[in-house]
């Protein structure tokens, strides 16, 4: 099963991490990464960067068609700023290697299991769906 | 204590024993030259934590706590040891000296531990159970589930692969320089076996175990970081990660396999199939060239790019079957290059092929070269011939799967529907 873990951190957080030399933080990090590399379970792995430098946006969906604003967050008081996915055998597992994150207070790791096909059985009205019902008739009348 | 605390503490040292497992089991190898004992040693300490952690609660470094107690299990071992071999006092007395040092495993006690796990004085069987149990960290029980068999199967595997590697004084190191690639070939062998078993199942009525091939990929990956610099663990971990990027579109919901011409290849992993371009190229940033597992992977990007069949780059599959052909003889990548070469030139040339390796009595009494020449004797319009062939590749399918397709496709051949196979 995979899960990704969803970094979050609060500006207190992100402030107490300007005490500490960057430096220091990419080889936690670092470190942290190559444990999960070397251990054969990271599938994928992303920071995400700083509001301050203008690329992020949000998209609205409260009106049609849906309004897209440079911000405010709102009352997001957590900020989302990097994710890991990870591949194991279980829940204990997931919570072994995300208590590993090189992360200090303010900030969490909200951890969340990827949905996979076996979790769409009960969409069997799907189109996508149905359409495995297609071709398997193909497949049955060659 | 509770059961239920109990259950929680279990599920938490399974989890635990995945992630430190054989590091812990390399350090106790380290010391004891003996990975038999110093599994043994890890099971007396796992059951010790078993008992403990309910009421005392978790360490707080419980690798650590693992560790120390399997290092006090080895003194009194020794202590005990009727023969009193002045080669284990001394071990004992160096253990204590060295009391209060943690036992930190180096980097090369796991690549020690690999090795021996897959040394060539053990059967298959035994190579995948130890290398489960010791890199991958599983249970008995849960390598018993992966591959379908009793726990009292895999236990006995286990116990008899320690007592092979004692009785063949087995040395807990890595080969030397003359045999290494020998030595490494079997491992990546031992890795790929294992994922084979779970991608297309050999016996049993199941497809696919995707379990059994998620833990195969692991521990490939586990290796191609303890050995970066070998060009082939990255090409075997690129050739597993092509092959499982399919997996959501190699079964139907009832378990049956789709050919790999009629998959939907929406349904293909693709970031899946990026780490698998990654790691090819992780094989070809070292310069090397392409070994047998990296031309496999080769093949499989082939399709794993291509936006249908047709869109195929086929050409340049024959290529690399020719080239695999060359460094990794074998009659099923001939039987490949047929296929390929069908798609590429047309089915008469490919028949030749298929022919001669049918001449050379190659592949006799597996279904594989029936089910492709039946399959080129449809493209030649020689319909009864190829029912024929397709009937005689069910009898001899050994998976209940692969029997059911090929039934299928005798019967849709003909007009009228084909006798049914014994």
């Amino acid at each position: 099963m995979k899960y990704m873990f969803i970094m979050r951190a609060t500006d207190e957080a992100i402030e107490a991490s300007k005490q500490v030399p960057f430096e220091e933080i990419l080889n936690q990090m670092g470190a942290y990464n190559e444990q999960l590399i070397k251990a054969g379970v990271m599938l994928a792995g992303e920071g995400l960067t700083d509001l301050s430098e203008g690329s992020a946006f949000v998209v609205d969906f409260a009106e049609e068609p849906p309004v897209v604003t440079d911000g405010p967050y709102g009352e997001t008081h957590e900020l989302f700023n990097g994710f890991w996915i990870v591949q194991v055998a279980s829940k204990e597992e997931a919570k072994e290697w995300a208590s590993r994150c090189p992360l200090g207070p303010g900030s969490k790791l909200e951890v969340r299991r990827i949905a996979e096909a076996d979790d769409f059985a009960d969409f069997a009205d799907n189109e996508y769906i149905k359409k495995e019902a297609v071709w398997r008739q193909e497949l049955n009348q060659p | 204590m509770s059961e239920e605390a109990a259950a929680a503490v279990r599920r938490r040292i399974d989890a635990l024993w995945r992630i430190e497992g054989a590091r812990i089991i390399a350090a106790l190898a380290r010391a004891t030259r003996d990975v038999g004992f110093a599994e043994d040693l890890a099971q007396e300490a796992l059951a010790e934590a078993l008992a403990q952690w309910p009421e005392s609660g978790t360490p707080g470094n419980p690798a650590a706590w693992l560790t120390a107690v399997a290092k006090r299990k080895a003194i009194d071992a020794w202590r005990r040891s009727e023969r009193l071999e002045e080669r284990y006092r001394a071990m004992a007395r160096d253990l204590e000296d060295d009391d209060g040092v943690p036992w930190v495993p180096l980097e090369d006690d796991v690549l020690r531990l690999v090795f021996t796990a897959c040394h060539p004085v053990l059967s298959r069987e035994a190579q995948m159970a130890l290398t489960l149990r010791v890199v991958g960290g599983l249970t008995t029980e849960e390598i018993a589930r992966l591959f379908l068999v009793p726990v009292a199967t895999v236990q006995q595997r286990i116990v008899r692969a320690k007592k092979t590697l004692a009785a063949a004084r087995v040395p807990f190191e890595v080969p030397e320089p003359n045999e290494w690639g020998a030595r490494l070939g079997a491992v990546l062998g031992v890795v790929y076996l294992m994922f084979t078993e779970g991608y297309a199942a050999t016996s049993g009525d199941a497809w696919i175990r995707p379990d059994l091939a998620n833990e195969a990929l692991r521990i490939g990956r586990i290796l191609a970081g303890l050995v970066p610099r070998e060009p082939e663990a990255h090409g075997l971990v690129a050739l597993m990660e092509f092959q499982a990027s399919r997996f959501p579109a190699r079964t139907r919901p009832d378990g049956s396999p789709v050919l790999l011409a009629d998959q939907d290849r929406t349904r293909w992993d693709r970031a899946q199939i990026g780490r698998g371009r990654a790691a090819l190229r992780r094989c070809d940033a070292l310069g090397r060239g392409r070994g047998n597992y990296a031309l496999q992977a080769a093949i499989a990007e082939c399709h794993s790019i291509a936006p249908s069949v047709d869109g195929t780059d086929w050409q340049r599959i024959v290529l690399l079957y020719e080239a695999l052909g060359r460094i990794a003889p074998s009659p099923v990548v001939e039987l490949n290059r047929a296929v390929a070469v069908s798609m590429a030139t047309g089915p008469a040339a490919a028949l030749a092929i298929v022919d001669s390796l049918a001449t050379g009595g190659a592949l006799g009494g597996t279904h594989l070269l029936p089910s492709v020449r039946g399959e080129l004797l449809v493209r030649l319009g020689r319909a009864g011939e190829a029912r024929s062939e397709f009937i005689t590749a069910a009898g001899l399918a050994s998976n209940q799967r692969t029997r059911e397709l090929l039934e299928e496709r005798a019967a849709g051949i003909s007009p009228a529907p084909g006798p049914s196979p014994g």
